[in-house]
């Protein structure tokens, strides 16, 4: 399982590279904000991508978009950990076909549970 | 084009003047010397009288620019209570991580002590010079250990565990931080645009981002429709069917 963690303060992005590995997952990779992850998706096969909302550059709702538009990512479960808790951005996230949302700050079960109901649902 | 009137008539009353002395008609001489202050003080009057006006709309162009007055009314009362909010999250996050070292450090000490004392013994074991009584007892001991040592191990994880989770305060402080610093930018650069007025006030259009992204949620803040934990997130995204 290759998963690429997007978020620009390189403390989250310890954060939950630390818990993913807790959670079994060690080969995680890095970006600080959509222009950088979007090259790194497109030729790195990866299988999870997990991204914050807020970022200098691009943003994790344009990189969603982004993500979906593609023919060859459009498949790839995407799951938003955010501070933006606004209701009109949580509906914004879902119809842009968001497969979880995290809001921050979280718990370490907050994160296994979504992870595990994204992949129980990609499975099934 | 004021100016260049200004000069000839200045110009056509200078004439006037020397005319006047050359003719010897005095009361005329005076008459057009008296006349020059009080046009140099009309045009004083004239100038400050602008300078005033335009001042004025510009304060009132300040005044009224909507962001002004969003800034004054809303977002510095606002900026204030996100700054005592990032202090109190910090706090938090401190207290929190200070709280996991110190029951963590003796829980470390207590596994470092048994285990040295347990490795004397077993020296002493592997030396031979152990009796079968004692080493009975030895061998409950390091029973007893492993248990200790499997809980111990465990509670440091969580503890070490809980530190890494309260780093997340360094995320979210950041962004409230930058959304002060964004609108103290704001501020200042209105700031210097009224002192530096020359002549008109210019009115910025006030751009607004397609979708405003609210940030952080504060605690007695009005950022509109906010969701305040995980749960409502949940039940907002099953009532949309996930």
């Amino acid at each position: 399982m290759k998963i690429l963690i997007v978020d620009d303060f390189s403390t989250m992005r310890r954060i939950i590279k630390n818990l993913l590995r807790d959670l079994g997952f060690t080969n995680t990779h890095e970006a600080d904000d959509g222009l950088t992850a979007l090259p790194m998706l497109q030729s790195g096969n990866f299988d999870f991508l997990v991204s914050d909302w807020n970022m200098p550059g691009m943003t994790g709702i344009d990189l969603l978009k982004t993500v979906r538009a593609d023919p060859k990512l459009a498949n790839l479960p995407v799951l938003m950990v955010t501070a933006e808790t606004k209701r009109e951005q949580i509906i914004m996230a879902a119809e842009a076909g968001v497969n979880g949302y995290v809001i921050k700050p979280f718990t370490a079960g907050t994160l296994e549970e979504k992870i595990n109901k994204i992949f129980e649902r990609v499975a099934g | 084009m004021e100016q260049a009137i200004v000069e000839s008539e200045r110009l056509a009353q200078a004439r006037a003047l020397v005319a006047s002395l050359e003719a010897g008609d005095d009361a005329e001489a005076s008459r057009i010397i008296k006349s020059f202050p009080e046009n140099t003080e009309m045009d004083l009057f004239q100038e400050v009288g602008r300078l005033t006006r335009e001042l004025h709309e510009a304060i009132i162009g300040f005044a009224m620019d909507d962001k002004v007055v969003q800034a004054v009314q809303h977002e510095m009362p606002d900026a204030a209570e996100r700054l005592t909010y990032v202090i109190e999250m910090t706090e938090n996050a401190a207290n929190t991580t200070l709280k996991a070292v110190e029951e963590s450090m003796p829980v470390s000490e207590e596994l470092a002590q048994v285990s040295s004392t347990l490795a004397a013994e077993w020296d002493r074991f592997r030396d031979r010079k152990m009796e079968l009584e004692d080493f009975r007892a030895l061998s409950e001991e390091i029973g007893g250990f492993l248990t200790l040592a499997s809980s111990h191990s465990k509670m440091l994880h969580d503890n070490l565990s809980e530190v890494l989770l309260a780093q997340g305060y360094q995320d979210i402080t950041g962004q409230i931080i930058r959304r002060v610093i964004t609108l103290i930018q704001d501020v200042e650069e209105k700031l210097v645009r009224l002192v530096a007025i020359s002549g008109t006030a210019r009115m910025n259009e006030v751009k607004k981002a397609e979708v405003e992204m609210a940030g952080p949620a504060v605690p007695n803040i009005e950022q509109g429709d906010m969701l305040s934990n995980q749960d409502d997130v949940d039940d907002l995204l099953s009532s949309l069917g996930f």
